[in-house]
Formats: C-alpha cells, sequence, structure tokens
C-alpha cells in the first residue's frame, strides 16, 4: 500500500533552525541536530532541509553542516538552497543527501536541471516553484531568491518546463502561506499538478492535519510539506516538534492510496 | 560468515554514505571498495547505486569491476545485495539504456506503465510503499510489519524466472521488488533509509552465513 509522504520542513538560518511567517519574521526553534534525532524517533516518510540564506547571500550550501544533520538522518533527506552546480550535487549526494532541488538556478538555466538530470537521474533532481499570487503575468508568478525577486514563467509554465528538462519532482512552495497554517494554497498547488505528471510536494500554509490531507486529495499533491505545523504547538506556538503516527497518516490519507 | 565486514561497491554513483552511516547505527562493520582487488576479497558485498542504467554499468566497467564482481557473485558466490539501481544492475538488461547488466538475475527492468483500467500515477514511484514477500528468506523474516519501505524509483525487473522473485509490491500494478536467486540479492528501495525496516533488513543480511 502506498501512501502519500508527509514530510517536515526545516529552514536553516544564521546556523540554526528557524520558521517564518510570509517569508520574514525568522523565529528560532531549536537545534537541527536534535530535531533530526526526534524526527528520527518519529520515523517520519521524508524530510526537507533548505537553506534560506544560502542563494539570498550568493553562497553555497554549508556542506560541512549539511553532513552533520545527515549523518544523524535515517529518512530519506532531500535538501535545497544555494546550489547552482552539478559538482555541488555531487557532493550533497556523497554526504549522504537523497534529493537536491534548485529553484532560482534552474529557472535562470533549465539546463542546470537536465545536466544533473542525465548524470544523477531524475529521482534525485527536484524544482522548487515558490509561487505569490499576483505576481508575473497570471494569478501564480513565482519569485526567487527568498522571495526578492520575480521570475518570468508562471508557476504552470516552470513546472511543464522542469519536467522537460528531466526533473523528479517539483516543490510547489506558497510565498503567501508560509508560516500562517491558514491552509495550503490549493488552487497553487493543482494548477501544478494538472500541469504535470511527476510527483509534487505541497508547502506552505499547513495548519492542521486534515489540511495535510486536502493537498493530497483537492490539490492532487503525491507529499504534503509542512513546517509550523511540525514545530509548534498551541495557540501561543511554543516549539515542539510533533508528527503524526503511522496509523493516524494511514487514517488521514483513507487507509492509503495506491497512487495519486 | 555472519558479521564479517560489509565490502559497500563505491563506483561513484550511489549514495554510500547513507549506507554506511545505517550499518555503523546497527554495529556492522563496513567499508567502501572501488578498486578490483579490494573488491576480489569482499566476502559480503553490498552493490548500491542510483541514477540512470547506463551510467552505473559504466561506472563499474571503467573501475574495472565486472570482472571481479562476477568472479564473486559466480565462482566464490559470496552474498550479495543490490540496492535500487544496483538491483537493476543484476538483470540482463534495462529499457532506460543500452548497455548490457551483470545478466546474473535473467530479466530486465521496465518503465512504469500502466494499463488503461487504473488511474495513471505519478513516475518516478516516490515515497513509502510495503513489500510482500514471496516466499520465505531470511532477508524479509524479521523485518517487522508492515514492512514499509522507501522507494523512489521509474524503473523495475521483470523477472523471466518467477523463482526469483521474493517480494512484490504495489504501484498501480504489482512489480517486483526484492529478487533472490541463491547468494544473488536484490532491492528496489532502499533500506538505509527506511527507519526499523531497513535497519532489520540490513541486519538479516550482515547475519547471512
Amino acid at each position: 500500500m502506498w501512501t502519500p509522504r508527509v514530510i517536515p520542513c526545516l529552514l536553516m538560518h544564521k546556523g540554526g533552525l528557524y520558521k517564518t511567517v510570509k517569508f520574514r519574521d525568522a523565529r528560532y526553534v531549536g537545534d537541527p541536530i536534535n530535531a533530526v534525532r526526534i524526527l528520527n524517533e518519529k520515523e517520519v516518510d521524508e524530510l526537507l532541509l533548505v537553506d534560506i540564506d544560502a542563494t539570498a547571500h550568493g553562497r553555497e550550501p554549508h556542506f560541512a553542516q549539511i553532513e552533520d544533520i545527515v549523518g544523524e538522518a535515517f529518512m530519506p533527506v532531500a535538501y535545497s538552497g544555494g546550489v547552482t552546480s552539478v559538482e555541488q550535487m555531487k557532493r550533497l549526494f556523497a554526504l549522504g543527501v537523497e534529493k537536491v532541488f534548485t529553484s532560482s538556478a534552474a529557472l535562470a538555466s533549465p539546463d542546470l536541471v537536465a545536466d544533473a538530470a542525465a548524470r544523477f537521474g531524475s529521482q534525485s533532481i527536484g524544482v522548487v516553484l515558490d509561487v505569490k499570487r499576483g505576481w508575473g503575468s497570471s494569478r501564480f508568478g513565482l519569485v526567487t531568491h527568498n522571495g526578492r525577486r520575480k521570475a518570468e514563467l508562471t508557476a504552470a509554465e516552470a513546472a511543464r518546463l522542469m519536467e522537460g528538462r528531466g526533473a523528479g519532482e517539483l516543490l510547489v512552495n506558497s510565498v503567501d502561506r508560509d508560516g500562517t497554517m491558514t491552509g495550503y494554497d490549493l488552487e497553487a498547488i493543482r494548477t501544478v499538478t494538472l500541469a504535470v505528471g511527476i510527483p509534487v510536494i505541497a508547502l506552505g500554509g499547513a495548519g492542521s492535519l486534515a489540511d495535510l490531507a486536502r493537498a493530497v486529495r483537492e490539490g492532487g499533491a503525491s507529499a504534503a510539506a509542512a513546517g509550523s505545523l511540525f514545530v509548534f504547538t498551541g495557540v501561543h506556538r511554543a516549539v515542539l516538534i510533533t508528527y503524526p503516527a503511522q496509523a493516524e497518516i494511514e487514517r488521514l490519507f483513507g487507509g492509503g492510496c495506491d497512487g495519486a | 560468515m555472519p558479521n564479517e565486514t560489509i565490502a559497500i561497491v563505491d563506483s561513484g554513483i550511489g549514495n554510500l554514505k547513507s549506507i554506511a552511516n545505517m550499518l555503523s547505527r546497527i554495529g556492522v562493520a563496513s567499508r567502501l571498495v572501488s578498486r578490483p582487488e579490494e573488491v576480489a576479497l569482499a566476502t559480503k558485498i553490498l552493490l548500491p547505486g542510483v541514477g540512470a542504467f547506463d551510467a552505473g554499468m559504466a561506472a563499474l566497467h571503467e573501475r574495472g569491476l565486472v570482472d571481479v564482481l562476477n568472479e564473486r557473485a559466480c565462482v566464490a558466490k559470496v552474498p550479495i545485495l543490490g540496492i535500487c539501481l544496483g538491483m537493476q544492475l543484476l538483470a540482463e538488461a534495462s529499457e532506460e539504456g543500452e548497455r548490457q547488466g551483470l545478466g546474473w538475475i535473467p530479466g530486465c527492468s521496465q518503465r512504469f506503465s500502466f494499463p488503461e483500467t487504473v488511474p495513471p500515477l505519478r513516475v518516478p514511484h516516490m515515497g513509502w510503499n510495503t513489500v510482500i514477500p514471496s516466499r520465505e528468506c531470511v532477508l524479509l523474516t524479521h523485518v517487522p510489519m508492515p514492512r514499509r519501505f522507501y522507494f523512489v524509483h521509474s524503473y523495475h525487473v521483470v523477472c523471466r524466472d518467477p523463482a526469483d522473485v521474493l517480494a512484490t509490491t504495489s504501484y498501480g500494478i504489482p512489480f517486483v521488488s526484492a529478487v533472490a536467486r541463491g547468494n544473488i540479492m536484490g532491492v528496489q528501495f532502499h533500506p538505509e533509509k527506511s527507519h526499523k525496516y531497513g535497519m532489520a533488513l540490513l541486519r538479516a543480511f550482515a547475519e547471512l552465513a
């Protein structure tokens, strides 16, 4: 029985883990190694690590820190942030990362995705689409550089382009919903899932477990990722790393699916 | 011999660190081997691999590992476990490429394709899925229920000899998720990234006589 993935998303910033709201107001939530150890215990489906500074500061991934984190992770790890070359990807895979996502670099140079897919296989290469409503020519525009720059393509155009170049997976992240816990931008997710045949991860806005199920059922996503939902608890947003039990996940997705 | 050092074949295409990390976590000694003379001494071999089929075979050829792997697998008959692409390399060929595989398991890899009677599923098959043993094998016996493993692949092995099928998994269609032919074994999923399920499988491989 195949079950959609439920993916905690950890944001790396200033050497620690932080959580943002609409890509701003980064709040410290803890130490990455400690977080990964807790997530091991909870047997999470997959882990998404995003360095939110790298591209914006024009620097490389922090390889040493990533190695430390991944060395503790007994679940698949996807990494995103500051990756601009296949050489960097090779280093990340050698450190134990399963999947590398690019965003700005892929949109600026789609050949990077083609080169990477040819070398490492599509299944290890993903593209992040940071979607913002009302930006660009369509309702779902794209931004890069941690939300600071506008991309030319719409979300659907970029999705098709990246699939064509060999990306094995897309991550649709809603800038407007980031950290708000008001639910995913299901329309944005659906726009992308309808455009491609590769798996799509939904991110941005999950405020409840029911939201995760909606991303899959209504958005067509193959995986639901969340930050705040898994690092905050209660109305005062106290920091506590949580993750639903497997039985709960299966109940959530109606006893699993045979594909999405 | 149970519990000897496991040789992890490093042909530059696999995610070896993850495998070494998990073996170390369960107290199993391993070392990376990339030269033919190192492989020649191995008494238990893991053959990992990610990426495209031709790139995987090319990497083995470039390092001069194919002959020595043949000797280990077919003459010395040491236990060998292929992981992900490593399992596909055990077969004869793949729709994904032009090269010949190692040819130890009769069959070839095909891309996922779904009959019209099922809704088309997304490819790659990515995520957690259950593995259903087709027959008794120590590799899976001690894996706790519900035997969930992490998959990420677009191609799957189709065995010509049904006796080689060790386990199947369903993703729109049933496909072969593990093979075993004597000392030669392969799993399509990633035990090194599958929590306690993967730990149990790798421990079983480490304890194989």
